[in-house]
């Protein structure tokens, strides 16, 4: 019986591998459980001699790599409360991302950010905490005494998960010990997950996706996992078919753009010969499902083993831990053909004839998880009946303990409910996603809020300051949302315009984790505000779209 | 036009159209399309499928990284070495 993750399966030792970290350039590397523990206890010594403590919030800013796992699991052991967070990459403005950096270190009480040697020097004169490189952990390890047995309480916070964006809008989203095993013990069910099973992932561990279901629960639950860096994998998509083939992986978790990522730009020759046959289950999640980016997939792989069958789908929030809910193991993604039209004049999601003219395909996220309730709520905080659309709320048992150290923002309603903020129906007892109630942007799997990318485009010169407008248009050879972004310029002319359109770029490279693939330049009557004055972004994505098509 | 220049042309038309989807982008030679933020590394694996198909010029993914393939030049003188 676990009671808290320190009971995790991992930490009891072993011979056998637990993980094998993968990389394009370089030999695998195998990790048993004796050396995981072994390299675990050095760190959290290591954290302990160089005075961090029980409780303390601390940040792992790495690379993705074997080091950062072993810190996570330091701190852990530790009773210091971990988060991982987005490395400094080529296209980021370093003084950006450590500014940022400062500011959640303020907020939020940081006791230490973890990062590489190179970075550690910069970031550690801009930050107030303590900042220690890989050497000072090194270093500190080799003096240091072992760290006094903790034994956490089970309602006590393990872990944050921070959600994207930037200061004001991230949130970091607070997880108790009882509310993370609680998930796994659902979701292991809800996968039927055995130790035959082998979770084989490129995600990163700063999102919900990659660290639940790629990394804590093979870790907790004692499954063998095949991991590698997402930077890695979204250059060298292959990598990640070639690991499923040597290590005959049978589970994988992808956001709907990695299937028309990996059908579109994996090369012949590089697929040929690998058995996917293993995989019980390729799990779609994180972004809007796409029916034609599984067949796309099915038809590119099916040489591979790749059926539809194998392809399902789940629901995930970083605020119910991870799974919301989950397609059943022995059914394929369920559809529902639904009438276009009262879907959006009436928020109803009316059956009809696959061939109707109006008909529009919905996948299915399937049931909700064991000890997770999902209610569809309308403007009032009142239920709907099934095929009505509204808010989606949850309730369950590895819910969020609250956001941390903001005390100002309560995610539950009065009797306990979290409002998901996306909007769906539910329909047999399974969900369906239809959008979100706010302007997010969903771009590869990762949440983008267009107040971010317009406050970055309101800096760039030429840009008249508050009059810009960022908004996400589904693409559908990339199977993603990709952005946009109109802004109101003084100058009509085109040398001008092509100047400041490209500074739009290069600014939102260098400052967010994205990049914009539109950018329309407009006079001073194009804009539609609200009533009151702001920039209404649907509005203006429906004009934009209209336009585009109209061309 | 030369073999070089015949190459530079198609992988520019190729980075303004599929890449950028900017036909008007003033595109520099040695301009970083990635570290400058004008696609992100998906562009690697992109641009590793189009120089096979059209060249049969096959990339091995150790070579398609940002340091190698940031530019047009680079890519360029990646095609031209194994044309």
């Amino acid at each position: 019986m676990m009671y808290t993750l320190l009971d995790a399966a991992v930490l009891r030792g072993g011979s056998a591998p637990v993980i094998h970290y993968v990389e394009t350039d370089r030999p695998p590397v195998t990790v048993t459980a004796d050396e995981f523990c072994a390299a675990v206890e050095a760190t959290a010594a290591a954290l302990y001699a160089l005075g961090v403590r029980p409780r303390d919030l601390v940040v792992l800013a790495y690379t993705q790599n074997l080091e950062s796992i072993f810190a996570f699991w330091g701190a852990l052991r530790l009773g210091a409360i971990p988060s991982m967070f987005p490395t400094l990459t080529e296209k980021l403005d370093p003084d950006i991302y450590m500014r940022s950096m400062a500011e959640l270190v303020r907020l939020s009480g940081v006791r230490a950010v973890l990062t590489t040697d190179a970075f550690a020097p910069r970031l550690a004169a801009v930050v107030g905490c303590d900042v220690f490189s890989s050497q000072a952990l090194a270093d500190a390890a080799a003096h240091g005494v072992p760290a006094p047995v903790y034994t956490p309480q089970p309602d006590e916070i393990a872990f944050l998960q921070h959600s994207s964006g930037t200061t004001g809008l991230q949130k970091g989203v607070a997880l108790s010990h009882g509310a993370v095993l609680n998930q796994l013990d659902s979701y292991r069910d809800a996968v039927a997950l055995d130790m035959h099973d082998v979770i084989v992932s490129w995600l990163p561990l700063y999102h919900d996706m990659g660290l639940i279901a790629g990394f804590m629960m093979p870790l907790t639950l004692g499954v063998p996992l095949v991991l590698m860096s997402p930077f890695d994998w979204v250059a060298h998509p292959a990598l990640l078919l070639r690991a499923i083939h040597e290590y005959r992986g049978t589970l994988c978790w992808l956001p709907n753009f990695a299937y028309n990522h990996m059908a579109r730009r994996i090369r012949q020759r590089d697929s040929d010969g690998l058995d996917l046959g293993s995989l019980r289950m390729v799990i779609n999640c994180s972004e809007p499902v796409h029916d034609t980016s599984h067949r796309l997939f099915v038809e590119r792989f099916a040489a591979n083993g790749i059926t539809l069958d194998q392809l399902k789908v789940s629901y995930a929030m970083a605020e119910n831990t991870f799974a919301v809910t989950q397609t059943p193991v022995d059914q394929p993604a369920r559809f529902d053909i639904v009438a276009r039209a009262p879907l959006e004049r009436e928020r109803r999601a009316v059956p009809v004839a696959a061939d109707d003219a109006d008909a529009v395909v919905k996948v299915s996220c399937g049931p909700p998880i064991r000890g997770t309730s999902v209610r569809v709520l309308d403007a009032d905080g009142q239920p709907l009946p099934e095929r009505h659309v509204g808010e989606l709320a949850v309730l369950s048992d590895c819910m969020l303990t609250g956001y941390y150290q903001r005390p100002d923002l309560n995610p539950f309603t009065p009797d306990g409910w979290y409002r998901t903020g996306d909007m769906g129906y539910m329909a047999d007892g399974e969900v369906y996603i239809i959008g979100r109630i706010k302007d997010l942007i969903i771009n590869a799997g990762k949440n983008v809020y267009p107040q971010d990318i317009e406050a970055i485009v309101n800096t760039v010169d030429g840009v008249r300051a508050g009059r810009a407008a960022a908004f996400g248009v589904y693409d559908e050879r990339e199977g993603t949302e990709l952005i946009a972004v109109v802004a109101e310029v003084a100058t009509d002319e085109p040398d001008a315009q092509r100047q400041i359109a490209q500074r739009i770029k290069h600014t939102v490279a260098a400052q967010s984790t994205v990049t914009v693939s539109y950018v329309s330049l407009v006079d001073s009557q194009w804009l539609i505000k609200t009533s009151s004055g702001k920039i209404n972004r649907a509005a203006n994505r429906d004009k934009w779209l209209a336009e585009r098509s109209a061309r | 036009m030369t073999d070089a220049a015949n190459v530079r042309a198609t992988l520019r038309a190729f980075i303004l159209n599929d890449l950028i989807r900017d036909p008007d982008y003033p595109l520099a030679d040695d301009e970083g399309i990635i570290t400058g933020g004008l696609m992100d590394s998906f562009a690697l694996a992109e641009f590793g499928v189009f120089v096979e198909k059209t060249y049969g010029v096959y990339i091995p993914d150790p070579d398609l990284t940002v340091a190698r393939m940031d530019s047009l030049n680079l890519m360029v003188a990646r095609v031209l070495r194994d044309l």
